[in-house]
C-alpha cells in the first residue's frame, strides 16, 4: 500500500481529482451568490387572472380561472399580488346544486373555490376598460390597493385570459370585445413604463393564437390553447351539476401544475408540451420570439410561484443610546385631542336646494329631429307647398 | 304634390288623349329650359352646401380635442445629456506645503470627465465635473486638527459644507491623527483626512505636488461623491444589461426604486403565545433609532411607519435540529421559502400605493428554540437575520436564555430593542440604496453615527436619486409624447398638457441645478418632475378604447353618407353630360 501511495502517477491523479473537486465547489458557491440574481432578474411576482364570460353555461371558464388561481396561490404568490377578475358568480348562482363550490373535476373531486378566494373585480366590473386600466395603471385615484397592479421593473407577471374568443378578439361579458391590437398596445405601454420584467401570457379560448399574433414588446412569452381556425373544446360535463366543468387545455395544465412545488426546477419547455393534440383535439401554440431568455432556462416557478431572492444580513449597526421615554404632558390635564367627525356623506339639504346645473347646449337628438321631420313632411303632403307662405 | 288639372280637361269622358310630342310642343320652350336650369341650380347649390358647410362641420364635430404639447422640448430632453458638478475643497494643513508652494495657493482647478453610456435609444453623454479649490488651513482648523479624537466633528463645527460638496484636509506625515497603516480617513460628515507621504512634498513645485496627490483625492471622490459607475447604475432603466458589472446590478435590484413615499411596517411574530409573552417598546425604539434616519432622509421621500403583532404565525419552513450546534438551524437555501406564507398574513395600508418595507421580528416557539440561521458554509450568521431585495427583512430573536427548565409559562420577555433596531437599521440602509462599498486599501471609514447615515452617504443617495428621477421622468414624458403621437384618437385634456409642461420645466430646472452643483434644489426639482410626469402618464382619461379598424370605419360612414351623396353625384354627372351634349350640338350647328 505504501508503494502504491508513493507512486507518482497515483499521486498526480489524486491531486488532479482534488483540484477538480475544489474548482467545482468554488463554481457552485460563486454561482449561488450571483447566480440567484441573474437566472431570472425578477424580485416579485404578480398574476392577473381574468374570466370574461357570464351565464351559468359558462361555468367552465370560471372554473378555469379559479384553478389557475389556486395553483398560483399554492406556489406562493400572495393575494395582495393577484388581481382576480371573474365576470360571474358561479358559486352562489341559484342554478348551482352545490352552493359555495366550484368544481374542476367531475364527481366533485376538487373544489377550486375554497375558503379564501379573494375576487378583486366581480360581475359587471369585469369590462374591457377596467382590464386595460389595470394593465396600464390608469386607474382613478380612489381605487384601493387590492384592485391595482402595482408591479415594477423587476416583476414577472402572469396573465391568464379565458372565455369565448374569435380571430383577433376576445369577448367580454357577451357585450363587448377586446381586439389583439388593443392588447398589444396595452403591453407596449406597460413596457414603456417598465411595469414588468417578463410577462407570460396564457389564453384559453377558441382561436386563441390570434390574440398573441400582434405583440411587439420585448420579454413576452405567450401560450394559447388553439390555433387560428380551431376551437378550444371543453373537457367533461358533470351530470349532477349539468354543465361542462373545465376546458381541456386548462384541465391538463392544472394536472401539470399539481406536480409542481415551490422548489421544483421544471422549465417552460415542459409547459409547452402540455395537452398535445391527442388529448386536446385543438393544437396548442406558443410564441417565444420576443422573449430574451431561452425557454429551457425559464423555471415554471418564475411565473407561477413566488420564490424570493434572499440575502444574509452581514452587518448590524451598533446602537448605544437608550430609548427615549415618550414624554407625557403633565401640565395639560385636559385632552387636547382634535375632535374628529364624519364628513357628511349625503348632504341632502344641499341637493334639494341646489340650482340645476348649467348643461352645455347639445344639438337636438336624432329622435327629436326625426319626429319634427315627420311632422313637417306630413304637413306639406296634406297642405301643399303653396300654402307655406300663408303660414310663415 | 298633386297636379292641378284645368277644369274641363278631366271630364266624365276622361282626359283627352293628346299624343306626347304634341303635348311637348304645347309647352313653351322657355319653360323647359327654365325648369332644367332650376334643377341644375338646385343640384349645384346642394353640392355647394354639402362641400362648403357640411364637410368642415363633420370634421370639426368628429375630431378629438388635443391640447398642445411641447414636443420639440421633449425631444431635446430625450437626449439626456447630464452634467454633474461637485465642489471639492482641498485644505493643506501646516507642514504639508513648503513656503514657495504656499505662494501659489489659493488655486482653483476644474476637471471634466466625459463618459458615454450605451443606452436603449441613443448613446448618452455624461459630463462629470469636479471643481477643486486649493487653500491653506486657517488657525481654527489647525487647532481642530491637533485634537487627537473627534477632529472630524470639530472641523465640522467650524464650517458646515453644503450638501454635495466635500472638504479634504491634507495632513502631514508626522500627524498622529491616523493610525499607522491608514492613509485616508473618511469621516461621518463631509470631510476626509488624507495623509501626505514625506517624499511627496520635498523639492517639488505645487503642480507636481498636486499631480502626486491627485490619484488619492480621486479615490476619495469615488468613495464619497458620485462616480461613473454609480450614475450608470442609476440610469439602469435606460442602460443595456452589461454582464460585467454584476455587483452593481445586484445593488440596483436590491434597492427600492425612487418613489415619493415609502411605508415601513414593523411586525412582531409570536407563534407561541402560550409560552412567551413578548413585550417590545416599538414606539420608543422607532422614535429613538429609526426616526432620526428618516428625518435625515426626508428630502428624498416621505415615510410612514406602522407596527403590528401577529400571533400563531409560523415560518413556512420546518427548521432542522443540528446536534453539533445544539440548536435548530435554518440554512440559506430554505430561507427563500420562508417569506411567502408569512406575507399572506401581513396587512398593508390600503389607501396608498407606496412601496412597503416589511421588517419582521420572529421569536421561535419553544419547541424550535434556539433557532439560528446558517450561511452556505454552515457558519452562524452573527446578526441572525436576512433580507429580501425590494421586500424587507426578517430577524430571528431567541429568548431561550430567559428561562430555565422550571420556569412558569408564559414567560414575560422584554425584547432588547437596541439590538433589534441595529439590525433593522442596517437592512433599511441597504434596501433604501445606501451602498456598502468595500473601501480601497489604506482607507478607514468612520462608522455612521447614531442616525445611521453619514452625510456623504446621504449626498451619494441624493446624487443617484436625482439622476434616477430625471432619467425616469424623461423616459415617461418621451414615451407619453410618442404614444399620443401614434394613437390619433386619444383625447388630450388641458390638465394633461399642463402637467406635461410643468414636468418639462421641472426637468430643465433640475438639469440646470445639477450642472451648477446645487444638489438640494436639483433633487427637489427632479421630484416635482417625476410627480408631474407620472400624473400625466397615468391620468385615467388617456385610456385608448377608440381603436377602429379601417373596414369598420367604412361600415359606419357608408350608410350615412352614401344615400345623400349618390343623388348629388348623379345630378352632377347629368349636368356635365348635358353641358357636353349642348357643346357638341353647338359645334354641329356651327359646321
Amino acid at each position: 500500500i505504501v508503494v502504491m501511495l508513493a507512486s507518482p502517477a497515483v499521486m498526480l491523479a489524486l491531486l488532479m481529482l482534488n483540484i477538480l473537486i475544489i474548482i467545482h465547489l468554488l463554481s457552485v458557491i460563486s454561482q449561488n451568490s450571483a447566480g440567484q440574481f441573474f437566472s431570472s432578474g425578477h424580485t416579485n411576482n404578480w398574476a392577473v387572472l381574468v374570466c370574461t364570460s357570464r351565464f351559468w353555461f359558462n361555468y367552465r371558464h370560471v372554473a378555469n380561472t379559479l384553478s389557475v388561481y389556486r395553483s398560483v396561490k399554492r406556489l406562493g404568490i400572495p393575494d395582495s399580488h393577484i388581481v382576480l377578475m371573474l365576470a360571474d358568480d358561479m358559486a352562489c348562482n341559484h342554478r348551482n346544486p352545490k352552493p359555495a363550490t366550484v368544481f374542476s373535476h367531475k364527481n366533485m373531486e376538487l373544489n377550486v373555490y375554497g375558503d379564501d378566494v379573494e375576487v378583486d373585480y366581480r360581475g359587471y366590473e369585469v369590462t374591457v376598460e377596467n382590464f386595460l386600466r389595470v394593465l396600464t395603471g390608469r386607474l382613478p385615484p380612489s381605487t384601493p390597493r387590492s384592485k391595482r397592479l402595482l408591479s415594477d421593473d423587476r416583476s414577472n407577471i402572469l396573465i391568464y385570459l379565458t372565455g369565448h374568443g374569435g380571430n383577433g378578439f376576445l369577448k367580454f361579458q357577451d357585450s363587448e370585445e377586446i381586439s389583439n391590437v388593443e392588447l398589444a398596445d396595452a403591453f407596449e405601454q406597460m413596457w414603456q413604463k417598465r411595469r414588468y420584467n417578463e410577462l407570460l401570457f396564457i389564453i384559453d379560448t377558441c382561436q386563441g393564437a390570434s390574440m398573441y399574433e400582434r405583440f411587439y414588446s420585448p420579454n413576452i412569452m405567450a401560450l394559447a390553447s388553439s390555433q387560428v381556425g380551431e376551437d378550444s373544446l371543453s373537457h367533461q360535463p358533470d351530470l349532477a351539476i349539468g354543465v361542462h366543468l373545465m376546458d381541456r387545455y386548462t384541465f391538463y395544465m392544472l394536472e401539470f401544475l399539481e406536480d409542481i412545488h415551490p422548489a421544483s426546477k421544471t422549465n417552460m419547455n415542459d409547459l409547452f408540451k402540455v395537452c398535445p393534440k391527442s388529448q386536446c383535439v385543438s393544437t396548442p401554440g406558443h410564441r417565444t420570439d420576443l422573449f430574451l431568455r431561452d425557454p429551457g432556462s425559464v423555471l415554471i416557478t418564475d411565473f407561477f410561484g413566488s420564490v424570493r431572492k434572499v440575502e444574509l444580513t452581514m452587518d448590524a449597526i451598533n446602537l448605544t443610546d437608550p430609548i427615549k421615554q415618550m414624554e407625557e404632558d403633565p401640565v395639560n390635564g385636559e385632552e387636547q385631542k382634535e375632535v374628529y367627525s364624519y364628513a357628511d356623506q349625503l348632504p341632502v339639504s344641499e341637493i334639494i336646494h341646489q340650482k340645476p346645473k348649467q348643461k352645455d347646449w347639445h344639438p337636438p337628438d336624432g329622435f327629436i329631429l326625426g319626429l319634427w321631420t315627420l311632422i313637417l313632411l306630413v304637413f306639406f303632403k296634406t297642405y301643399g307647398i303653396k300654402h307655406l307662405k300663408h303660414i310663415f | 304634390s298633386s297636379m292641378v288639372f284645368k277644369r274641363g280637361s278631366v271630364g266624365a269622358k276622361g282626359p283627352r288623349a293628346y299624343p306626347p310630342h304634341q303635348l311637348h310642343h304645347q309647352m313653351p320652350v322657355l319653360l323647359i329650359q327654365d325648369k332644367r336650369r332650376r334643377g341644375q341650380l338646385a343640384a349645384l347649390s346642394i353640392a355647394a352646401v354639402v362641400i362648403i358647410v357640411g364637410v368642415p362641420l363633420w370634421w370639426r364635430t368628429t375630431e378629438t380635442y388635443r391640447a398642445w404639447l411641447p414636443v420639440s422640448q421633449i425631444k431635446d430632453l430625450a437626449k439626456l445629456q447630464l452634467h454633474l458638478s461637485a465642489d471639492v475643497e482641498v485644505v493643506f494643513a501646516r507642514g504639508t506645503v513648503t513656503p514657495e508652494q504656499q505662494k501659489k495657493v489659493p488655486l482653483t482647478q476644474t476637471q471634466d470627465e466625459e463618459h458615454t453610456v450605451d443606452g436603449d435609444l441613443l448613446m448618452q453623454f455624461m459630463i462629470l465635473r469636479y471643481e477643486t479649490k486649493y487653500r491653506t488651513a486657517t488657525i481654527m482648523e489647525e487647532d481642530a486638527l491637533k485634537k487627537p479624537t473627534a477632529a472630524d466633528l470639530s472641523l465640522h463645527m467650524l464650517s458646515e459644507s453644503p450638501c454635495g460638496s466635500l472638504v479634504v484636509y491634507v495632513i502631514p506625515e508626522s500627524s498622529s491623527l491616523l493610525p499607522e497603516d491608514v492613509n485616508v480617513y473618511i469621516g461621518q460628515r463631509r470631510t476626509a483626512l488624507v495623509r501626505i507621504s514625506a517624499q511627496m512634498r520635498v523639492g517639488k513645485t505645487l503642480e507636481q505636488l498636486l499631480a502626486q496627490l491627485e490619484p488619492q483625492i480621486k479615490q476619495v471622490l469615488q468613495v464619497m461623491s458620485f462616480s461613473h459607475t454609480d450614475i450608470t447604475v442609476a440610469l439602469s432603466d435606460r442602460v443595456r444589461f452589461r454582464p460585467g458589472n454584476k455587483e452593481s446590478i445586484a445593488d440596483s435590484m436590491r434597492a427600492f426604486k425612487s418613489s415619493p413615499g415609502y411605508e415601513i411596517t414593523f411586525s412582531l411574530l409570536n407563534p407561541d403565545p402560550k409560552s412567551h409573552q413578548l413585550h417590545w417598546d416599538i414606539e420608543g425604539a422607532v422614535q429613538t433609532y429609526i426616526q432620526p434616519l428618516l428625518t435625515k432622509l426626508s428630502p428624498l421621500a416621505n415615510f410612514s411607519m406602522d407596527s403590528q403583532t401577529l400571533y400563531y404565525t409560523m415560518l413556512g419552513v420546518t427548521p432542522r435540529f443540528d446536534s453539533s450546534f445544539e440548536a435548530y438551524t435554518l440554512n440559506a437555501d430554505s430561507l427563500a421559502h420562508v417569506i411567502n406564507p408569512v406575507e399572506a398574513r401581513l396587512g398593508s395600508n390600503a389607501a396608498s400605493s407606496n412601496p412597503v418595507l416589511n421588517f419582521l421580528l420572529y421569536v421561535p416557539d419553544i419547541r424550535h428554540s434556539p433557532l439560528y440561521i446558517h450561511d452556505h458554509r454552515k457558519q452562524e450568521v452573527p446578526s441572525n437575520a436576512f433580507h429580501s431585495p425590494r421586500w424587507g427583512g426578517i430577524m430571528v430573536y431567541n429568548v431561550n436564555g430567559f428561562y430555565g427548565s422550571e420556569t412558569e409559562f408564559p414567560v414575560h420577555v422584554n425584547i432588547n430593542m437596541a439590538k433589534v433596531m441595529g439590525v433593522f437599521l442596517a437592512q433599511l440602509r441597504l434596501l433604501l440604496g445606501v451602498q456598502s462599498l468595500s473601501p480601497p486599501p489604506g482607507f478607514l471609514v468612520a462608522p455612521c453615527g447614531s442616525t445611521g447615515l453619514a452625510d456623504w452617504e446621504l449626498d451619494r443617495l441624493m446624487w443617484s436619486r436625482s439622476v434616477e428621477n430625471i432619467a425616469t421622468a424623461t423616459t415617461t414624458i418621451t414615451s407619453l409624447a410618442q404614444l399620443l403621437d401614434q394613437i390619433g384618437n386619444i383625447v388630450i385634456n388641458d390638465n394633461i398638457a399642463q402637467q406635461v409642461s410643468s414636468a418639462v420645466t421641472s426637468l430643465q430646472l433640475a438639469m440646470a441645478e445639477l450642472e451648477v452643483g446645487n444638489l438640494g434644489f436639483a433633487l427637489q426639482y427632479s421630484k416635482e418632475a417625476i410627480l408631474a410626469s407620472e400624473k400625466a402618464f397615468f391620468d385615467p382619461s388617456l385610456l385608448h378604447l377608440l381603436y377602429f379598424p379601417d373596414d369598420q370605419k367604412f361600415a359606419i360612414y357608408i350608410p350615412l353618407f352614401l344615400p345623400m351623396c349618390v343623388p348629388i353625384l348623379l345630378s352632377m354627372l347629368k349636368i356635365v353630360s348635358e353641358a357636353r351634349q349642348r357643346r357638341r350640338e353647338k359645334q354641329a350647328k356651327k359646321e
